[in-house]
């Protein structure tokens, strides 16, 4: 029965030995994924490229997927599985500050360390700015502190605002990536750039 | 790698840390983990007495011995075998030829320092909260994604020659 860890203790060494190995495929998939470039990433927000839009859509349905299979077989315990805690407003300005963080420069915190590591300096440099800013929150944070905690919803599911049951929101979440698909694929076509994708 | 094949691989990936721990994947936690091990050098009772660092630290534990920290370290090992395997291992600048190397580079750190920011203003980057967040189909996971989005391309007019 998973989740694997919580449920059976795993010794720290192999917990920290099992986070490692993660990272791997993590950043191996990220990179085969051509995500270690600003410019193929970038391409998503002007049509010349939406690999952005297709890995990150079906790396999140997979996981939806895989998690509502191995909770009907059963092999998960679902209610010890984290669901992220919803603040309405945080969740908001934090999404638009990193929104602008992503377009100004071109990374996100996961792709920087990816990029890095084929020796884009870009991609460090970003990485020094993402430690500036964290450091800057931490120390202002007592201005922060009541839009941060604000207006707190608990672990909310999207199934349970809908009133849905978790499959039939799958479902309608599979479709709509489809159709996602299917416009970027022609926006692609529309707004590509063989100059840009010859480079990167 | 075939995009949609590089998405079923990572969301195969984020299953299995998701099976494994209970818990999705992360990016920016590691990096708070940096700033928060090097606040506690520079002067601990200023991290005792800061009701944020003060959540990251407990007791004589090093924050730097923390999961997704490991996981981050993981994720520059990972993507150096993927660029070695596939020969993209080379020093690089990139960025569209319309500006000059050192605005690409402040720009990167200006978008760095916001991104910073904002994941901990909003719990987490683009994979702790979007990516594993919309996976367990989390209201908080989609906001996140949609204001990440959202802004981005609205805001894609205005930063152009970076880029394009």
């Amino acid at each position: 029965m998973g989740p694997i860890i919580p449920v059976h203790g795993i010794s720290e060494e192999w917990n920290l030995l099992i986070a490692f190995l993660i990272g791997l495929g993590f950043g191996f998939s990220l990179e085969q994924a051509g995500f270690s470039s600003s410019r193929k990433l970038a391409g998503m927000f002007y049509g010349y490229d939406i690999t952005v839009l297709k890995v990150f859509f079906t790396a999140a349905i997979t996981a939806m997927l895989g998690l509502i299979f191995l909770n009907y077989l059963g092999w998960i315990d679902m209610s010890i599985v984290y669901v992220n805690q919803y603040y309405i407003q945080s969740a908001i300005v934090g999404g638009v500050i990193m929104g602008v963080g992503f377009i100004a420069g071109g990374f996100c915190p996961g792709t920087s360390v990816c990029a890095a590591a084929i020796g884009k300096i870009d991609a460090m440099f970003f990485i020094g700015g993402s430690l500036i800013g964290i450091l800057l929150f931490g120390e202002t944070y007592s201005l922060w502190e009541e839009l941060y905690n604000k207006n707190f919803l608990g672990s909310l599911k999207l199934s349970s605002v809908l009133n849905m049951k978790d499959g039939v929101l799958a479902l309608i979440i599979v479709l709509m990536a489809m159709v996602m698909f299917w416009i970027g694929e022609r926006a692609e076509k529309k707004f590509g750039r063989e100059d840009i994708m010859k480079e990167v | 790698m075939n995009p949609y094949l590089a998405g079923v691989l990572l969301g195969l990936v984020l299953l299995a840390s998701f099976y494994l721990t209970g818990r999705g994947l992360g990016a920016s936690g590691a990096m708070k983990s940096v700033v928060v091990y090097g606040m506690d050098k520079v002067s601990e009772a200023h991290v005792e007495s800061s009701h944020f660092y003060s959540k990251y630290v407990t007791g004589e534990e090093n924050p730097l011995k923390s999961w997704l920290v490991l996981e981050v370290f993981g994720v520059l090992i990972g993507g150096f075998i993927s660029g070695a395997i596939s020969g993209r291992l080379t020093w690089k600048i990139e960025r569209s030829p319309k500006i000059t190397s050192g605005k690409r580079l402040i720009f990167a750190v200006l978008g760095g320092a916001l991104f910073g920011f904002g994941s901990q203003l909003g719990r987490g980057c683009t994979s702790g909260a979007a990516l594993s967040g919309m996976a367990v189909l989390s209201v908080a996971g989609f906001v996140t994604m949609m204001a990440i989005f959202g802004t981005a391309f609205a805001l894609a007019y205005f930063f152009r020659k970076n880029w394009i």
